[in-house]
């Protein structure tokens, strides 16, 4: 906060921004490892551009994914920057093992740079892995499940997408320029207020979070009001796929639970930049408002993302175990209570701020009460199991982990919602076991669930399935040796967030956890080789007629890649499970006997205006370069009012050109062989299924 | 085209705004002019804002319960079943706090 | 689905004999619905947070409520946004009875004027409050304040630069299907405005006199 930085045309950004500089400077490991991370980003960047160049697909890149407002390029997009976040998460994640492994009595990492590397991490797996992750299959997958040609807001959802990219940029841009927060994922004042670090690192943090939170918001908006108003005919709440029911409860907490967070981060920010006094020390501030408003957010988000991975095992299992899921309504209820429980529990995470002990047990008391909907949960997945003909094909390796090791979570989360147990063990590595017990059995393995179960209705082609299962297999055992020795530490006594620690007894276990971290990098590595070699054998693998599992619900009914405008014609629903039931009783694959011309949304260059926009406008609040702020802030603002003066946002594709495609599907689809479950991962299988039932299961 | 006419429909917002204004002059009047305890202003103040609350929502936004579609319905209690938990807790959180710091 | 005279969304309806623009306002609607219950949670919690800085330890020996409420201009500004709120009203009535485009227009103008002057009342309220050392900056009580009426003055001056947008579309573009859409959406936020407003002169300035 030097007075000369102020007066420069760039605000407070000067050499030493740079953290390249700063290695050059005064090296050190840390510094070291800060600048490689630095020089990484930059040219994994310039190679992305680089590559893009050389093999000429700016154009293409453009016009088919940029601009696009097909909810399934964004759903891909999204989930293709998910992707690159989680393997700098991941990274993160095995540094900060390494640091702790070498940790008695010192280790590499200097504690700042220790508390950046699990500030970024917890907001990158938070915001920018598992939200986008969730959004991206949702996007792609919800619409087609409802029988509908797009979301209600197509331009709207680019504009989310673009925000969202905006906070991982900015995540991204913080190893390059100034430094990310050092107060954890949560970022509590008032070790984040300008008393205690006025430099750019706790602002990176609110924008990435102000930026995305909105284009998070908006999201759920859009989902919330697609299920309700884009169903296909016939499709009544009640034949929705369970996975659209959790995102109705996704998106609930999207709308509702989002307000909180802008909240808070924006009060922080005017503490920060305006010398308000919500959360200081002195003047009649109060930190504790910051953390209520915190968890109010904090709590329902963790339900935000598991919920939808609930919702992608609902629709695995019962494929995959060729039976109805066991109990719909139930689910369905256990879903919703599940999500209106999330919003009265937030205080578990601070049982020990000093409040009395009749408001600690009342929260304690509503949040054992969620184990209850989450045991229904399980015990329907597992009757659906019950007695069927199960295909041990790759989701369900990452189901079957799901159930054992999430349950494990589940139950130390019980443990914790005990107001005396929290007095205990809070802030140790106890905690950062269970939540990573629940995030990634529960989260993630329901993405890669998600990932593989869905990847041939988008690109056409299967995944592989050896690498598959080795990479989930990896993932099972490097998640239990990792985090299940955290549970011995943090009942030891290592608190969490420590760079360094002294007790020799906790050696054996650090080593154990670096194994299991070092486990996980290969579970990344292989599903990296597995994604090479499936795309090198796609001919091999291919299924364009749409259907490789025997799937059950409407998005299988429809050729892959499904073409822009998702449905020849829009269905008809006459039960749940609408798919099964049209091919069992013949209605699948018949022919139309008139086609309509489809209006579709055109591409719109608007999403990308609001991407640079608004991380130059990022980048100008951080570093304090006001005319930078109200010039991005005047672009967007002028293109986005502009384009409310076009009317013409739309274009036609020909009725003679949806026939012409879809009968020329039709004509594969009966000409293709039919083909068993057990055939179902053969080259044979081009995504035809004959219909197989379990005995003595109706549909 | 069985539309109501302008008339009548302006007469509606003109009761509305008239309903807004009384119940807004009433509760600065019970703070200008303090007759009564503080309690029972207290109390007058809120039922007028409640009461202004729903002649809003009734006369300028048309939400009422008869011809809406439940989905609207349900939207509208869900909010105010999701406001009242956070900000009823976060008032009693932060108020338990306070008495006890 | 829908029978004839049916309302498709709360609110206003275009009614029926607006045709497609009265069902295609449907979806944009309930969207607007969905927003606006949204900023309801937004608006809602800033009011919590003030309450929970409104007291002795908030204000820090700072300014109180008494010190710095000027109740006559509070007063008029609340008079100012109902009529603002009965005038858009009649805007809304205008379109909908399919009055020429002129008249629609004028409301909104009217609208816009009255909604510039509470704004301009709201101005001279901060300025007195700054003049008397009641700047947020002074304690957490008056950073709530600040905050939460400055939170409805930026709605009300987006409100504002909407009104404007819309006067331009209408006349540019006419009462397209989708212009209309927007002017109802418009009419939504303005009156949830007012709504939210009563909530800030009840608690903040009435309650805090108290
Ligand atoms: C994939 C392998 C992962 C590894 C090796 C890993 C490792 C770690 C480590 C070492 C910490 C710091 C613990 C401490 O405070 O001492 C941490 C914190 C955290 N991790 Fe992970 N993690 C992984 C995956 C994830 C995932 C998938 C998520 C979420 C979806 C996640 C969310 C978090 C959060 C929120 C924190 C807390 C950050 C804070 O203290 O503010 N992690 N992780
Ligand atoms: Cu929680």
């Amino acid at each position: 906060m030097s007075g000369e930085a102020q007066t420069s045309w760039l605000g407070r950004l000067n050499i030493d921004s740079l953290s390249i500089w700063r290695a050059i400077e005064n090296p050190s490991v840390s510094e070291f490892v800060g600048a490689g991370a630095a020089l990484v980003a930059i040219f994994g960047g310039i190679g992305a551009l680089v590559l893009i160049t050389w093999l000429r697909a700016w154009g293409t890149l453009w016009r088919d994914w940029l601009t696009s407002t097909d909810h399934k390029k964004i759903g891909v997009m999204y989930c293709v920057l998910a992707l690159v976040m989680l393997l700098r998460g991941v990274i993160e994640g095995v540094v900060m093992r390494t640091q702790q492994a070498f940790g008695m009595g010192g280790g590499f990492l200097a504690p700042e740079h220790f508390s950046e590397l699990f500030s970024t991490h917890g907001t990158i797996m938070i915001f920018f892995v598992a939200m986008p992750f969730i959004i991206g299959i949702t996007n792609y997958v919800m619409p087609l499940q409802l029988g509908a040609r797009d979301m209600s807001f197509p331009v709207l959802n680019q504009i989310s997408l673009a925000l969202t990219a905006t906070g991982a940029a900015l995540v991204m841009i913080s190893l390059v320029l100034g430094e990310f927060a050092t107060g954890g994922w949560t970022n509590y004042p008032p070790y984040t207020g300008k008393d205690f670090q006025p430099g750019p690192g706790p602002d990176y943090w609110i924008w990435a979070i102000v930026l995305s939170g909105l284009g998070t918001t908006l999201t759920g908006i859009n989902f919330a009001v697609t299920l309700y108003k884009e169903r296909a005919p016939g499709m009544t709440l009640f034949r929705m796929p369970i996975f659209c029911w959790t995102v109705l409860c996704a998106s609930i907490v999207m709308i509702f639970a989002l307000p909180p967070l802008t909240l808070a981060a924006l009060m922080l920010a005017a503490d920060r930049y305006l010398d308000f006094h919500f959360f200081t020390n002195d003047l009649g501030g109060n930190m504790m408002n910051y953390v209520n408003l915190f968890w109010l957010f904090g709590h329902p988000e963790v339900y935000l993302l598991v919920i939808p991975a609930y919702g992608v095992f609902s629709e695995v299992v019962p494929t995959f175990s060729g039976k109805r899921l066991y109990g719909y309504n139930s689910m369905v209820y256990a879903t919703m209570a599940i999500a209106v429980l999330s919003f009265c529990v937030w205080l578990h995470h601070f049982f020990t701020m000093g409040q009395s002990a009749n408001v600690n047990i009342a929260f304690g008391i509503a949040s054992m009460a969620i184990a209850v909907p989450t045991g229904v949960k399980i015990y329907n997945w597992v009757a659906t199991m019950y007695r069927a003909r199960i295909r041990m094909t790759v989701p369900m390796i990452y189901a079957t982990g799901f159930f054992f090791l999430f349950t494990i979570g589940g139950l130390t989360g019980v443990m914790l919602a005990n107001p005396v147990i929290s007095y205990q063990v809070h802030n140790t590595l106890f905690l950062v076991a269970h939540f990573h017990n629940v995030l990634i059995p529960g989260v993630l393995f329901g993405i890669f669930a998600g990932y593989h179960f869905w990847f041939p209705k988008v690109f056409g082609f299967r995944l592989e399935e050896r690498w598959g299962k080795r990479a989930a297999c990896l993932w099972v055992v490097g998640f239990c040796f990792t985090f299940l020795p955290l549970y011995a530490l943090g009942l030891m006594g290592m608190p969490r967030r420590s760079v360094m620690w002294d007790d020799p007894a906790f050696q054996p276990f650090m080593w154990l956890a670096l194994v299991g971290a070092l486990t996980i990098l290969s579970a990344v590595t292989a599903l990296g080789i597995q994604l090479w070699v499936s795309v090198r054998n796609r001919a091999a693998t291919a299924c364009p007629l749409g259907d490789p599992w025997n799937g059950r619900t409407l998005e299988w009914s429809i050729p892959s890649p499904p073409p822009p405008y998702n449905f020849a014609q829009v269905p008809q629903v006459r039960t749940r499970d609408d798919f099964t039931d049209a091919k069992a009783t013949g209605r699948a694959y018949q022919p139309l006997s008139a086609y309509e011309d489809i209006e579709m949304p055109r591409n719109t260059a608007i999403g990308m205006i609001v991407l640079i926009g608004s991380t130059l406008l990022g980048l100008a609040l951080i570093f304090w370069i006001w005319w930078l702020a109200i010039v991005s802030v005047g672009v967007m603002l002028t293109a986005l009012i502009g384009r409310t003066f076009w009317l013409n946002t739309t274009y036609t594709i020909p009725a003679e050109e949806i026939a012409r495609d879809h009968q020329a599907w039709l004509a594969e689809v009966h000409a293709a062989q039919r083909i068993t479950r057990a055939e179902e991962t053969q080259a044979a299988n081009r995504g035809r299924a004959a219909l197989e039932l379990p005995q003595g299961v109706s549909v | 085209m069985r539309n109501p006419d302008f008339k009548a429909e302006l007469r509606a917002y003109l009761l509305g705004f008239g309903l807004a204004l009384a119940l807004t002059v009433v509760p600065f009047a019970v703070v200008v002019f303090g007759p009564g305890t503080q309690g029972l202003a207290i109390i007058l103040i809120t039922l007028c804002a409640l009461a202004q609350l729903v002649v809003q929502l009734r006369y300028f936004l048309h939400l009422d319960l008869s011809e809406q579609k439940r989905e609207d319905l349900h939207l509208v209690l869900f909010t105010v079943l999701l406001l009242g938990i956070m900000s009823i807790g976060t008032i009693w959180i932060l108020g338990n706090l306070a008495i006890r710091m | 689905m829908t029978q004839p005279n049916a309302k498709l969304h709360p609110g206003l309806n275009l009614g029926h004999h607006h045709g497609e623009a009265h069902n295609q306002a449907e979806t944009v609607v309930f969207g607007f619905w969905v927003f606006l219950m949204s900023d309801l949670i937004l608006f809602g919690l800033t009011f919590a947070s003030y309450i929970t800085l409104a007291n002795n330890m908030g204000m820090a020996s700072g300014p109180t409520p008494a010190d710095i409420i000027d109740l006559v201009n509070v007063f008029a500004q609340t008079v100012l946004l109902l009529v603002s709120s009965l005038t858009f009203g009649v805007a809304s009535l205008t379109m909908r009875h399919k009055m020429p485009a002129k008249v629609t227009i004028a409301w909104l103008g009217l609208s816009l004027v009255l909604g510039l002057a509470f704004l301009g009342l709201a101005a001279l309220d901060f300025l007195n409050m700054a003049n008397q050392g009641a700047v947020p900056s002074r304690s957490g009580y008056l950073s709530g304040l600040w905050s939460l009426v400055g939170l409805h003055a930026v709605h009300v001056t987006a409100g504002c630069f909407w009104i404007m947008i819309m006067i331009a579309q209408i006349a540019v573009l006419g009462l397209h299907p989708i212009v209309k859409s927007r002017v109802l959406r418009l009419g939504l936020f303005w009156h949830f405005l007012d709504i939210v407003w009563i909530g800030i002169f009840s608690i903040v300035y009435l309650g805090g006199l108290l």
